[in-house]
């Protein structure tokens, strides 16, 4: 390595130091610790004794374990391509629009996103009530008689989906970005060459902004696997909702909380926890495999 | 030693990043006498005239130390975060059910010493509440509100299908289910009116003690879920909910009242008739005070009364920094004559405001007495409140309390959503509900 390189090494760690100290002090040795007691009996208050295996063991022969993970799989893979799609034919009728409307709009998507996620629970309880919501009455004005959303145990994750899209602003910044980054003379190329809109989009757009839908395919997918507030706020919260939480919105991690702070159950709430951990990995690293096909870096 | 290293670490880990809004929780100063200290408390807040009263009152009791309310309710992953890292709030306040799982964990004081110390009158306190707080023979709790489940009948829709609400019994089920289908309404397939939500699953403790049936044995050990008498009172009353409509339906449109409103279900003619908590009265009173509802006991199938009755405790963590405070404070709490105070200042109000006041139902019986007696005038609704209030029972205090509340809830829902019968159910939910009291009475 030069001198050179080696200095801007040493210059980049510096920078990072602060992040990595961070790490180090607030995220790996609580999960480190988290993997030690998912080998224990920990309920927080009393002694700890040592399991083995038996949380793992447990959580396999769990029922709720298995009602959990395929919920949290079912939205995941509902949701994820709904934000993605939803949020890319966004991001190209913004990258259309005049540069003063764009600002107008661009904050609109975003807005949203800065909504608290418990806010967004209950917001799911009003705007989808079978009954008096809004959503249903909207789909009434063209003669559909919508389902109850908020207690059909089939209804209740498309339910979750929909509302997931409030939150996509995020993923709309990204691929305008990403949009506004194609080279024009990309298209100019491709319109000579009498392409149509579709051809250009998939032939160029497509490729071009793969990099970002990668991204964000990622990210969403690892959030998707990960959701909590919404969820619990609508379904468990509350006394009341709590009473009637429905085992379609039990996901993965309103279990683990529940076996975590409800029961007192942190060891085995830590088995979960890394269970969860594994999920994410193998699920991410299937999809970097598969990204190595379809992913264009301009670097590249 | 590595393990307590990593319980220490993770306890810190979880006050940082989980409650770091909640600081403040422990102590400062040394719990002795004639020195000012400042406790700390959860779940507990001065949002009304009741509370702001108590609490003045017990503040005035320690001077010239002093208590510092939380706002909001109890919260378990504070309190766990709080305990586990050793800095324990000096006072709780939480639903007595929850104090069996907590105590077993020897994360709570038992109060005997405090008891004998300050010379509190166990004597004033009503019995159900305190079998309620107290678990293995130990007090844990110092009982506060005396919540009491009656029936609520809307005398609108009792007159609108001439049905007489003096006649309305759950003792007679088949009787109330023919009442039930009569109240219901239904317009373009949509329900428009409720005729009896027999609320389930929360209210499975109540309908199985009507039906001669415990969900656990008097000392808390044995899950009696699967009892034959418990099954039977969940097909009943699944099948009165399927018979109004079925329960998505019948859901979905009880999350449309505006339960805390003007325009509640009575008000709106949305409810034929349901069990409910005696807070709802005040409710009703202070929000729709033109609506006629009846209040009746609820019934047994011997035709005698039941209720019901939960509510709040006052205890101490243990490592308490002040718990020699604190115990005076919950002492006078918890008080009669702190109660009356409170009864009278909420009359006062109500009496600027010109709305009814019905009183408070506390777990302090002798404080009742003098409540109806000077403070309220009981109307018909309240005499029935506090008939009803003698006959209570409570639930016996548990050490997996949570789970076992959990397993039936769960369960009935399975049911209610058509996903199993009340058989199989409950035979899973008495598996889950024995081990988990089986383990935490392990002390495992």
């Amino acid at each position: 390595m030069s001198a050179v390189r080696r200095r801007e090494t040493w210059a980049a760690l510096g920078f990072l130091s602060p992040w990595l100290i961070g790490f180090a002090v607030f995220m790996a040795g609580p999960m480190i610790a988290s993997l030690v007691l998912s080998f224990t009996d920990y309920d927080v208050l009393t002694s700890t004794d040592f399991v083995g295996g038996e949380n793992y063991r447990q959580l396999l022969a769990d029922p709720r374990v298995r009602t959990s993970i395929a919920n949290t799989l079912i939205y995941t893979a509902l949701h994820v391509p709904v934000t993605m799609i939803v949020a890319l034919a966004l991001a190209s009728l913004l990258a259309r629009v005049g540069r003063r409307s764009a600002g107008f709009f661009r904050t609109l998507f975003y807005l949203p996103t800065i909504t608290p996620k418990v806010a967004v629970g209950v917001l799911f309880l009003l705007l989808f009530n079978g009954q008096v919501g809004v959503l249903n009455s909207a789909l009434g004005v063209v003669g559909i008689d919508g389902p109850n959303w908020t207690v059909d145990s089939q209804w209740i994750k498309p339910g979750l989906v929909l509302i997931g899209a409030w939150s996509l602003g995020s993923t709309v910044i990204i691929y305008l970005a990403a949009l506004q980054n194609v080279p024009r003379d990309l298209y100019e190329a491709a319109e000579m060459d009498g392409a149509s809109a579709w051809a250009r989009f998939r032939a160029v757009t497509v490729p071009m902004i793969s990099g970002a839908l990668f991204f964000t395919l990622i990210i969403n997918t690892i959030a998707s696997l990960q959701t909590f507030d919404e969820v619990y706020t609508a379904f468990y919260g509350s006394a009341n909702q709590q009473t009637y939480g429905n085992d379609a919105a039990l996901f993965y991690v309103v279990y683990l909380f529940q076996q975590a702070f409800q029961f007192l159950h942190m060891g085995y709430a830590s088995a979960l926890a890394w269970l969860l951990f594994l999920i994410i990995v193998i699920i991410t690293v299937v999809q970097v495999r598969l990204s190595r096909r379809f992913v264009y870096y301009e670097s590249e | 030693m590595f393990i307590r290293s990593i319980r220490f670490a993770v306890g810190s880990a979880l006050v940082l990043t989980l409650v770091a809004g909640c600081g403040g929780v422990g102590g400062s100063d040394a719990d002795t006498d004639g020195a000012a200290v400042n406790l700390t408390m959860m779940g507990f807040g001065t949002g009304d005239e009741i509370a702001k009263t108590r609490f003045d009152a017990a503040n005035a009791a320690i001077a010239p130390s002093s208590a510092t309310a939380a706002e909001g309710s109890f919260d378990a992953q504070a309190f766990l975060s709080a305990v586990a890292s050793g800095s324990p709030p000096d006072l709780v306040y939480m639903e007595r059910r929850l104090l069996g799982t907590y105590a077993v964990k020897k994360a709570l004081t038992p109060l005997g010493d405090c008891v004998d110390r300050e010379k509190i009158d166990m004597g004033q306190f009503r019995e159900a509440a305190v079998a309620e707080a107290t678990l293995n023979g130990q007090l844990y709790g110092l009982p506060d509100f005396y919540n009491n489940r009656v029936l609520m009948l809307n005398d609108a829709a009792f007159a609108e299908v001439s049905l007489d609400p003096s006649g309305f019994n759950t003792g007679d089920w088949q009787g109330l289910s023919t009442a039930a289908v009569r109240l219901t309404k239904t317009s373009g397939g949509k329900l428009q009116r409720i005729g009896f939500d027999p609320k389930m699953p929360e209210f499975l403790p109540l309908w199985a003690r009507a039906n001669g049936a415990a969900l656990v044995s008097d000392d808390g050990k044995t899950a009696q879920l699967n009892d034959p008498k418990v099954i039977e009172v969940i097909e009943y009353t699944v099948g009165l909910v399927n018979e109004q409509g079925g329960w998505s339906n019948f859901k979905s449109f009880r999350d449309s009242w505006d339960f805390f409103g003007a325009k509640n279900q009575f008000a709106s003619n949305q409810l034929g008739a349901f069990a409910m908590e005696d807070f709802y009265l005040n409710v009703l009173a202070a929000n729709s005070p033109k609506t006629k509802v009846t209040v009746a006991p609820f019934r047994g199938v011997d035709g005698q009364p039941v209720d019901w009755i939960t509510g709040n405790a006052w205890a101490i963590p243990a490592n308490s920094p002040h718990a020699g405070q604190a115990c005076k404070w919950i002492k006078t709490m918890t008080d009669s004559e702190t109660w009356i105070a409170a009864a009278r200042a909420r009359a006062e109000v109500r009496q600027k405001e010109n709305k009814p006041f019905l009183g408070v139902f506390t777990g302090n019986k002798k404080a009742d007495e003098v409540i109806f007696r000077d403070i309220v005038k009981p109307d018909p609704a309240v005499q029935t409140v506090l008939q009803a209030q003698e006959t209570g029972f409570s639930e016996p205090a548990m050490a997996a309390g949570e789970e076992f509340k959990a397993a039936w809830q769960n369960a009935v829902n399975r049911v209610l959503e058509g996903k199993q019968k009340p058989a199989q159910a409950m035979a899973e939910a008495q598996q889950q509900a024995q081990a988990a009291l089986d383990k935490a009475n392990s002390g495992s």
